[in-house]
């Protein structure tokens, strides 16, 4: 196998974000009472898009902001303080469904933290969880209801995810451990 | 960034992750939980060897904020003497666990003392010492000017801060002038020059005994407080006097540009640096100085002891 293998490309990504829109509404039959919280920093970038694709489907505004975790992390003492992002939550969510979005899911403490951070503020009735990537390998139980793309990976390997707003291009990639 | 001592040690990249930290943090107190489990077990030691109200329950809140157990030590009444006790006092803190010291001391350079000794291993913030610095004070005040003038972004490049009265005894003035230089402010102090300091003309800032000449182009006035109970030498003629010169009255205050703040370090004597009506009217934010000592404190604690240790 390649070091460094392109596992999606900027049109892989749309389609994925299209996809998981519908399968969001499908799932919630419709966007009512819906927000969809990104996890800085990539997630924020992906809900805004998957909110867009929603709007698109739905023909009205759906609920999008972010939710920082950075501050509920369980690592925080393992390593060097992280800068915080905005946490922007457009609606009380209590009551509502929260659609939490990041880039990848890999050992699930960053979920663990978002989950915390999301009672602290408020109450939703249900948390869903949608990612771009998920490669396995997780320390806790949890799992995604909308995933982009499953990727195959060795605990070591890296999986790097560029998003246009971010780093001014779409592209998901595994560089394998020890390739060079 | 290991302990925080003074605002000279701040870079403007320190400075302004302070204040971006703290106004991420400044959010939580619109939640319906306001705490945050950042710091939870760790303990943050409040050791006040001087009065204070404003400022110690300022650090009480922020570090309960974060989860941290707090616990008050205030040495008021002691008759140790000062270098004895200091220590004394620390090593107890150290065989108790504390992550962080914050002290406030009657002698300028104790808390730099407390950070340099090995006394204590946890994180040392200076919440004032003597007449020589109170770097968050001086942090909340930027946080402040930076919240109404520049939309809370940035820097505080071409922004004019004049800074009004007992400047020889006063660790907000010097804390002020050090970090509104690194961000880029013009700072001017007015003060009667029985109350400048020897060697003010090496501080990076303008000198003026003119309050008049000064406030026209201001954008923030910052009033500080006469210091009464250090008034035992003759620094000025009479209170009368002082308040009339160098005193933000409602005539005064109409000098002003029609956006600048007046802000003061608090506890205010109404009627001598400041008029009551000055004090009250809309374009004081006094109150929101207090208010945002929460935030800047929380993002100062975080930083100091939320990543990893050493």
């Amino acid at each position: 196998m390649t070091p460094d293998q392109e596992f999606l490309t900027d049109s892989d990504i749309n389609r994925a974000v299209v996809r998981i829109a519908h399968e969001i509404l499908e799932r919630n039959r419709g966007a009512d009472d819906l927000v969809l919280l990104g996890i800085p920093t990539r997630g924020v970038p992906l809900a805004a898009r998957i909110a867009a694709a929603m709007t698109t489907i739905e023909g009205r505004e759906v609920n999008v902001g972010s939710l920082d975790v950075g501050m509920y992390r369980d690592d925080l003492r393992l390593r060097p303080t992280v800068a915080l992002h905005p946490t922007v939550i457009p609606v009380d969510i209590t009551g509502r469904t929260v659609v939490l979005v990041d880039d990848v899911l890999f050992s699930g403490r960053t979920i663990r933290a978002a989950m915390d951070a999301l009672s602290d503020a408020g109450r939703p009735k249900a948390v869903q969880l949608a990612v771009l990537v998920d490669r396995g390998h997780r320390d806790l139980p949890i799992r995604a209801d909308y995933v982009g793309k499953n990727i195959p990976t060795a605990r070591e390997d890296d999986v790097q995810v560029t998003l246009t707003e971010t780093d001014g291009t779409d592209s998901v990639r595994l560089v394998r451990a020890g390739g060079n | 960034m290991r302990h925080l001592l003074s605002t000279t040690d701040l870079s403007q990249t320190d400075a302004l992750a302070i204040l971006d930290t703290a106004r991420e943090l400044a959010l939580v107190a619109d939640r319906p939980v306001k705490k945050l489990p950042t710091l939870r077990g760790r303990t943050v030691v409040n050791l006040f060897f001087e009065d204070s109200t404003r400022t110690r329950i300022s650090f009480e809140a922020a570090a309960k904020r974060l989860s941290a157990d707090v616990i008050n030590f205030s040495a008021k009444g002691s008759s140790l003497s000062k270098g004895e006790s200091l220590k004394d006092t620390a090593l107890t803190l150290q065989a108790m666990g504390a992550d962080a010291v914050v002290i406030r001391h009657g002698a300028s350079g104790a808390a730099h003392r407390l950070a340099n000794s090995d006394w204590i291993h946890g994180a040392v913030i200076n919440a004032g010492d003597g007449t020589h610095e109170h770097p968050t004070q001086a942090l909340l005040d930027a946080f402040t000017m930076r919240d109404h003038l520049r939309d809370g972004q940035g820097s505080l490049d071409g922004l004019n801060v004049v800074i009004v009265g007992d400047v020889l005894h006063s660790r907000v003035a010097r804390s002020n002038v050090w970090l509104l230089d690194t961000l880029g402010a013009n700072v001017t102090l007015v003060a009667p020059p029985t109350l400048l300091p020897v060697g003010v003309e090496t501080w990076p800032c303008e000198v003026s005994y003119d309050l008049d000449e000064a406030i026209v182009k201001a954008d923030v006035v910052m009033m500080l407080r006469v210091q009464l109970e250090r008034m035992n030498a003759s620094f000025f003629p009479s209170a009368r006097e002082y308040s009339r010169r160098y005193g933000l009255d409602v005539p005064r205050m109409a000098t002003l540009p029609d956006h600048a703040l007046v802000m003061h370090p608090g506890p205010m004597n109404r009627g001598m640096e400041i008029a009551a009506d000055v004090a009250d009217a809309e374009r004081s934010v006094i109150v929101d100085q207090v208010t945002n000592g929460v935030h800047v404190r929380m993002a100062v604690l975080y930083l100091l002891l939320g990543g990893q240790e050493g």
